[in-house]
């Protein structure tokens, strides 16, 4: 468990939140991913170039860059909707990570275990698969895609809530994890199922599950941000709820709230939060475990502090990744799903091992 | 001129609860005057804890339950937790969590949705700290803090709630006795000098007949003894329902009951 210096200190306390230090630490690391997603690649450009000609983009801002048509074009075209959609995707699935926690009680709770990015995965290749072959990964996606897999996650996440009481027991979140698994494989299975069907557009969704900004264009930031508007406005709405829910259901009952109410809102917007992701970017899991846990770790356990700080911290972290998963076998990419599973596999079992109680 | 009617501030007319297909509580009678202290004593299972919760609106029932003479059933939640604060019997403790921060949570009833603490929600939290003496603790957290801390950290966030009525299911069973004399004193002064009207439930009978105006012995979900805890503490009472031989003393602040072997 993390030690805080400041425990000791005679000086006032005040209450949790999000501190002003930390939300600007939260800027500067999305300002550094930013501009390091965008100077960095093939061809690598100065940052300060780079950074320039961001501020282009603002209306009545015309600064020199010196970087020349092509070297724009490379930065505004082929890297800043990739940077935008890490970013977007990134928020997202921190968020959704932090929300489930929070309504589940339990720090391992993340899309990828309760179920819910197997449900929109199976969503989306449902919707892929069915549609005739265009052989072209890069195509653009169908406009259902974010729906289908919101009705897959959120029919993943109804079932996961039925299996983890079966057999009369009430809901522990061991259960709602085994749960979570059990759906997790049984989706996996049907999606399997589902590629073996119709091997003319294997490729193209086998290319989408392991993840992918890679054919990001303004179209994939255009399809998901009505999605991460909608869910960043509720989780972001019930994040003093969400302490709340901290002490249990009978205490935060007798406080006043209705910890059903918020907890199937929360349960709705992360998932529709999360669909949205896996839609345009494919299974990228770990992130909404690690970014989350960190800053409970750092920043202090208060929702109102985690949320806000997730979806800045969430965004930096995907977009870094991602540049790691285009830079370090380049030309080559890994696909960013392999990335986070190598980073976040073993920050599981360093959160298995520095929790001493995985249900609290 | 008559004297003001006592007010009732926890009227239970027939309170009936099942809990899985079991029944609990069964056809329980009781009356709260306002800032009077009760203590409802009885045998493990007799459905002590229960019939608290259901008071403080947390469980289904069926009879009846008058807050301030109105039901509990019909007030919203909101105004229910100005009205009553519960300090459950092990409150969960959140980890990583401050001292201040769980204090604040007593405040909920009062935050409007996506509002945030106000000024007053902050000086009425403070003014608890201060009378509780956790000032010193507001910035550790909860987790590191000793038994005896922790209850008064309960009864702080109960106290930030704003409520008269105060409902405190075993609130010493974790403590060693000096904590134990501690807490209770505490809450003693706190009913006097708040007004609140305490409803308890506790194992231990000596210090239940210290603390409270009356006591009720439940036994199988049924009121079988309500009274003074003169009344209500005798050897006979107790063997029968707690089937133990038991020794009453007289004290000087109430009957003293010592468990003797058969």
């Amino acid at each position: 468990m993390s030690i805080r210096l400041d425990e000791a200190s005679p000086a006032k306390a005040k209450p949790a939140g999000l501190r002003p230090v930390w939300f600007a630490g939260g800027i500067v690391a999305v300002l550094v991913a930013v501009v390091a997603g965008l100077a960095l690649g093939p061809v690598s450009l100065p940052p300060g170039s780079v950074a320039a000609e961001l501020l282009n983009l603002l209306p009545g801002v015309r600064i020199h860059s010196g970087l020349n048509d092509r070297e724009v074009a490379i930065v505004t075209q082929l890297r800043l909707p990739r940077v935008v959609l890490g970013l977007l995707v990134g928020g997202m699935l921190a968020m959704a990570g932090a929300a489930y926690q929070g309504v589940f009680r339990n720090p391992l709770a993340d899309p990828h275990l309760l179920g819910v990015a197997a449900g929109a995965g199976l969503g989306v290749t449902a919707v892929i698969a069915t549609r005739t072959a265009t052989g072209d990964a890069t195509s653009n996606l169908p406009i259902g895609v974010p729906l289908a897999a919101f009705l897959g996650a959120i029919g993943a996440v109804a079932l996961t809530w039925i299996l983890g009481a079966t057999g009369g027991r009430s809901r522990t979140p061991a259960t709602l994890i085994l749960a979570g698994v059990a759906v997790s494989a049984f989706l996996a299975a049907a999606q399997t199922f589902l590629m073996q069907r119709h091997v003319d557009t294997l490729r193209e969704v086998y290319s989408w599950l392991l993840g992918r900004l890679a054919t990001a264009g303004w179209h994939d930031v255009l399809l998901v941000l009505p999605y991460a508007a909608v869910t960043g406005a509720i989780v972001l709405s019930q994040r003093r709820e969400l302490d709340v829910l901290t002490v249990g259901d009978e205490e935060a009952t007798s406080l006043g709230l209705h910890p059903q109410r918020s907890r199937y809102l929360l349960l709705i917007a992360a998932s529709l939060g999360t669909a949205a992701a896996v839609s345009v970017s494919g299974l990228i899991g770990f992130v909404g475990i690690i970014v989350p846990h960190t800053l409970r770790l750092l920043a202090g356990a208060s929702y109102r502090a985690i949320l806000p700080l997730s979806v800045l911290f969430g965004g930096a972290f995907l977009t870094l990744t991602d540049l790691v998963a285009r830079t370090v076998a380049g030309p080559a990419e890994i696909p960013i799903g392999v990335v986070t599973a190598f980073l976040g596999a073993p920050f599981f079992v360093l959160v298995l091992r520095t929790n001493r109680s995985v249900s609290p | 001129m008559t004297a003001p009617e006592p007010r009732v501030a926890v009227g239970v007319r027939g309170l009936t609860v099942r809990l899985g297909g079991n029944l609990i509580v069964d056809r329980m009678d009781l009356d709260v005057i306002e800032g009077e202290w009760v203590t409802i004593i009885g045998p493990n299972g007799a459905g002590k804890s229960t019939a608290l919760r259901a008071i403080g609106g947390l469980l289904p029932f069926d009879g009846r339950i008058d807050l301030n003479g109105t039901p509990v059933d019909r007030v919203p939640r909101r105004e229910r937790a100005k009205t009553v604060a519960t300090v459950a019997q092990t409150p969960v403790v959140p980890p990583g969590m401050h001292v201040l921060d769980y204090v604040l949570l007593g405040r909920t009833p009062y935050i409007r949705p996506l509002g945030r603490e106000s000024r007053s929600d902050l000086a009425a939290v403070d003014d608890v700290l201060n009378e509780l003496d956790l000032e010193r603790l507001a910035g550790r957290r909860l987790d590191t803090l000793s038994g005896g801390e922790r209850q008064r950290v309960f009864l702080a966030r109960a106290l930030a709630q704003g409520a008269r009525i105060t409902l405190l299911d075993e609130p010493t069973s974790a403590l060693d006795i000096g904590h134990q004399q501690e807490v209770l004193e505490l809450v003693d002064r706190l009913r006097a000098e708040r007004g609140l009207t305490v409803l308890a439930t506790m194992h231990d009978l000596s210090v239940a007949g210290e603390y409270a105006d009356r006591l009720v012995l439940l036994a199988g979900g049924r009121v079988v003894a309500a009274g003074t805890p003169r009344e209500v503490l005798t050897e006979d009472l107790l063997a029968t329902h707690y089937r133990v031989k038991v020794r009453v003393i007289d004290g000087e602040q109430g009957p003293l009951v010592v468990p003797v072997r058969g």
